[in-house]
């Protein structure tokens, strides 16, 4: 049954409801972004833990020049191995009907017969290879949808130097390529490069490796150690040109999955907690309000035998109510908002399946964190309200005392207006308030900040790595390192106006007992096309001996500028050198080193190497440079530049847009919830002298620009603080999302300040316009007559 | 019905030197300066002074909402400057009916609701239709206190106070915000209620008119009794006007 007490909780919340659901609101903001990022990374994991598991992802990765298939029992004797599986992988240049410029393929070799030991296919359409047939290929999803190629559908590459037809016999996915970029770039690129798994025999022939791999993948046992693996496993592999084994946290497209969950997990932090904080606040001042409004009320309850634990229940309703309000729009707003997330991982990590799922623990969590947060912002007032003496209660509360403010006492008060004296007078009796509100409306153009300067990063690492770093039209890698000499062949090329080299050597470097095992690049003295920069966007500049290294590469091996490292060379003549380095960087990638590619040439001794080389070329022979570099033989792949950005572009814009009217969204909330409830306060606290005040003659437009001018005052001194708020956010934010492969700078566009500072006194104007309309309203007689 | 000239040796209230003072210093304020006052059951008696004389203090303190600096206050056999807060505060739940001058009706609850506040702590209360039976409002029961007029607000007061069929009914200044028609009109309610359900009534007032219908008139002023009057007839409530 419903009691009176209850009925009286029902209909005052039913008498302040647009306040509460501004709070509700907020709160539920706070909700929504905790379960989006903890559902969503969960999802993610769960999706990702059980792939892995059902299609045996490999533990250890490993490449060779080219083993022996005899290794392999030698290799499942390491200690802590569970199983050892050996492949062809290769890579191939791909020549797609739909497409001028050539694509690059990935061939790996599938078993004659049966599944794949680890690293098993899910197969989407059609069938793996059989036995015997040539030519057919399974080819991976994404490259397949790109391109609408279908099983029975062929497709021709350039294998080992020679064209082949080849036919599509079914379509995977692979636990590999979960999320699939060629290695060297920033963004997937799904029409350009693609993963074609073809039968061992036929690749044992077109690439000379009968009875022989260049690619181990390996599992471990429960409990083995991944290094002492890998140190035996490179021991084995180095006479057949092994290029060094790594686990699967640095596996590329594993790591970029892992990243992600970092990301998700740094935001589940920082944006829940500013709003969980903020709705704590607005309760916080609202059922402070209430209690006082209602002293004689208690009182009254408290005078018939209601005793104090009572009376607490009684305002703690209000908080309850409120917060379960908000968990239950905040949960919705959760499900909505990782339901769009996940459908943006869909687009990037390719996983058999990917659902949004709502945890049941998660929600617990929400549960307990927004209770916490009502309940904190609550107590004060409940202990007030419980705590009230009654017979104190009895008697009208103190006038409020007012005294003059710093501008008048500075003998500056004629400057002011009656009005403007009020407005001032106001703030500085209740300066807590004031200030509260204050933070209250800067954590809103905090949170502006914070949602839209992503955005900012992105688009500044985009022009920094596209057109600061990176300013050739085409980058070509090449199957086998030719010498430099090739950089003429391809000044021959039709339309090319500048060709610059590049070498890429997989390497090991150790200093002491730590070590990394990386590609270590050769550039060119007089590059002007790729060109690495640092974290201040200065151009890193290559002495013509030693190594240039990551900061943090610097801090994994320990190393600092002057020291000497051990340099493994990985391919080639695998040789071991010692090299000091010249140089530490601060730059995003965190984990590159570099050298001069003269000087590293002159170090390695293995003749003057080149991996790729940068082009720019006549946009009016576009077709026939596609066309001749599809016809040379030693050209793996190439990348256009504009292509692959605008194929990111296109795929992120959505996703940006979505999350930015999100935070728009968001951030509009908090700032109404806070500047309505502050004016709404002031109007019921006030509502007596603003009432005397049009009783005796002064107009609505009058009354009204004494309570809104508080508002305004309060939006206009929350500006600077919001924005120097709001660029520290970022700045932890930019810290917290960084993980060892990925820095982020700190940008934060004016536009987007003048962005957060337009929404947010946009919703200061409505706030203010919804309440002036209550002001006109105010009626006169009624407030005149109450006693309070 | 029991008066102060029954022999009945045993009062309701019994207060003895009860002293109460607010602040310190030179802000000192005896609201009382050693008050005796004896109440006995089924009693109406009227603490007649002028604002500052003390009476609401000691109607307060009678009622379980504060306590006094010194001196004791038994009711029955309960001294009530001994309870902690939780038996005051039972005290009050299963003793005590107040009615206050602003009536103090939740706004956002109808008038039965007003009553069923207060039923739905008692142990025994009156059906909340029957309280508001017996003040003459059973037709406006579920008018919200903003559609009725001060004198039915008031009323409803009474029908709450009394619905938990408290022993003793506190009225602070009851009239005060009325006029005098409908002062008279809650007047004859609380006589009513005394009269037959014999709750002992202690009103205060500063409206020397009430004092005639009274059993007792308390004198009161700068926090002492200065005289008690007993009424030899009790005026009806219908003959006074101010």
């Amino acid at each position: 049954m419903v009691t009176s007490l209850q009925r009286k909780l029902l209909r005052d919340l039913l008498g302040m409801k647009s306040q509460i659901l501004a709070i509700a609101l907020v709160l539920s903001c706070g909700v929504g972004a905790l379960i989006m990022a903890i559902c969503t990374a969960v999802s993610l994991q769960e999706t990702m833990d059980a792939y892995y598991a059902r299609q045996n992802f490999a533990d250890i990765f490993a490449h060779a020049k080219r083993a022996p298939l005899s290794l392999v029992d030698r290799i499942a004797e390491i200690p802590g191995v569970a199983r050892v599986y050996p492949r062809i992988v290769a890579e191939v240049k791909l020549d797609i009907p739909d497409l001028p410029e050539p694509a690059t393929g990935r061939l790996v070799s599938l078993p004659e017969f049966g599944e794949p030991l680890l690293n098993g296919l899910h197969l989407r359409q059609g069938r793996l290879v059989e036995p015997g047939r040539a030519g057919e290929v399974v080819l991976n999803e994404a490259f397949a949808t790109a391109h609408g190629l279908v099983p029975g559908d062929s497709l021709a590459a350039v294998i080992n130097g020679r064209r082949e037809e080849l036919r599509v016999a079914g379509i995977a996915l692979s636990p590999e390529f979960v999320y699939q970029i060629r290695p060297g770039e920033i963004f997937p690129d799904d029409k350009r490069f693609g993963v074609l798994w073809m039968g061992r025999s036929q690749m044992e022939a077109a690439f000379d490796l009968e009875g022989a791999w260049n690619d181990v993948v390996i599992s471990l046992m429960h409990g083995a150690s991944e290094e002492r693996v890998i140190t035996s496993l490179d021991t084995l592999t180095a006479p057949y040109g092994g290029q060094g084994a790594y686990p699967r946290s640095q596996q590329v497209s594993h790591r970029y999955v892992s990243d992600e969950l970092t990301q998700l997990r740094a935001m589940a932090t920082i944006p829940p907690a500013i709003f969980l904080g903020v709705a704590a606040f607005l309760l916080n001042v609202v059922i402070n309000r209430l209690v006082r409004s209602q002293r004689v009320e208690i009182a009254m309850l408290k005078s018939f035998g209601y005793d104090d634990r009572e009376v607490a229940w009684h305002y703690l309703g209000f908080a309850l109510v409120i917060t379960v309000l908000g968990l239950l729009i905040g949960v919705a707003l959760g499900a909505l908002m990782g339901r769009g997330m996940t459908s943006m991982y869909v687009q990037f990590f390719h996983f058999p399946e990917l659902h949004f799922q709502l945890n049941p623990w998660v929600l617990g969590m929400a549960t307990l964190a927004s209770l916490g947060a009502g309940i904190f912002g609550t107590l004060g007032a409940v202990r007030k309200a419980a705590s009230l003496p009654p017979a104190e209660a009895m008697r009208p509360e103190a006038p409020a005392t007012y005294r003059a403010t710093l501008v008048e006492r500075l003998g500056l008060g004629g400057l002011l207006s009656p009005t403007a004296v009020m407005v001032l007078r106001q703030i500085q009796r209740q300066p807590v308030k004031a200030l509260m509100s204050i933070l209250g409306v800067a954590l809103a153009i905090a949170l502006l900040i914070l949602g839209s300067f992503t955005a900012d990063i992105i688009g500044d690492l985009l022009d920094l790595q596209f057109f600061t770093a990176q300013r050739q039209d085409m980058m070509v890698t090449f199957i086998e390192s030719p010498e430099e000499t090739a950089v003429h062949e391809l000044e021959q090329l039709p339309g090319v106006h500048r060709v610059e080299p590049w070498r890429n050597v997989a390497v090991r470097l150790r200093h002491g007992p730590r070590s990394r095992r990386l590609g270590l690049m050769g550039l060119p003295a007089d590059r002007t096309l790729l060109r690495p920069m640092d974290f201040d966007r200065r151009e890193i500049s290559l002495p013509p001996e030693g190594l240039v290294i990551s900061q943090s590469l610097a801090g994994i091996l320990d190393a600092l500028p002057g020291d000497r490292v051990t340099l493994e060379v990985l391919e080639g003549h695998r040789t071991t050198l010692e090299v000091s380095i010249v140089g530490v960087v601060e730059d995003f990638s965190g984990t590159s080193a570099y050298m001069d590619l003269a000087g590293m040439n002159r170090l390695l001794a293995d003749g003057a190497l080149i991996s790729g080389a940068m082009l720019t070329f006549d946009a009016a022979s576009t077709g026939a440079l596609y066309a001749a570099v599809k016809d040379c033989p030693n050209i793996a792949g190439s990348t256009l530049k504009l292509a692959a950005l605008h194929g990111f572009e296109k795929t992120m814009s959505e996703s940006l847009l979505r999350m930015r009217l999100f935070n728009t969204l968001f951030a509009g909330i908090i700032a109404f919830g806070v500047v309505y409830n502050a004016a709404r306060i002031s109007l019921s606290e006030r509502a007596h002298e603003l009432a005397t005040l049009r009783v005796i003659g002064f107009t609505r437009g009058e009354v009204s620009s004494i309570l809104l001018g508080e508002v305004g005052l309060l939006t206009l001194l929350a500006i600077a603080p919001g924005l120097l708020i709001g660029r520290g956010l970022a700045a932890i934010t930019v810290v917290a999302l960084a993980t060892e492969t990925q820095r982020f700078p700190l940008v934060v566009l004016p536009s987007t300040y003048g962005f957060a500072v337009v929404v947010v006194v946009a919703a200061s104007i409505i706030s203010a316009l919804v309440v002036r309309r209550r002001i006109d309203h105010l009626d006169l007689l009624a407030v005149l007559k109450s006693h309070e | 019905m029991v008066t102060a000239s029954d022999p009945d040796p045993a009062p309701l209230f019994q207060a003895r030197d009860l002293v109460k003072t607010y602040g310190s210093g030179v802000s000192l304020v005896n609201a009382l300066r050693g008050v005796d006052l004896d109440i006995w059951p089924g009693e109406f008696v009227v603490l007649l002074g002028p604002s500052g004389s003390g009476k609401s203090t000691l109607l307060n303190i009678m009622g379980g909402l504060d306590q006094p600096t010194s001196g004791s206050l038994r009711y029955g056999d309960q001294d009530l400057t001994q309870c902690s807060t939780s038996e005051l505060t039972r005290y009050r739940r299963e003793h005590v009916g107040f009615v206050f001058q602003f009536y103090n009706l939740v706004p956002s609850l109808t008038a039965r609701e007003n009553v069923e506040l207060v039923t739905d702590i008692a142990r025994e209360p009156l059906p909340a239709t029957e309280s508001l039976d017996r003040v003459g409002l059973r037709e406006r029961m579920n008018h919200f206190p903003s559609q009725l007029s001060g004198g039915e607000q008031q009323r409803v007061a009474i029908a709450r106070a009394i619905a938990k069929r408290p022993a003793v009914l506190l009225c602070d200044e009851p009239t005060g915000a009325l006029d005098v028609k409908t002062g008279v009109l809650v007047l004859e309610v609380i006589a009513r209620v005394n009269r037959e359900l014999g709750t002992t009534v202690a009103i205060i007032t500063h409206n020397a008119a009430i004092a005639g219908m009274a059993d007792r008139v308390v004198m009161l002023s700068d926090g002492a009794i200065h005289e008690v009057r007993k009424n030899s007839r009790r005026v009806d409530p219908s003959a006074i006007s101010w």
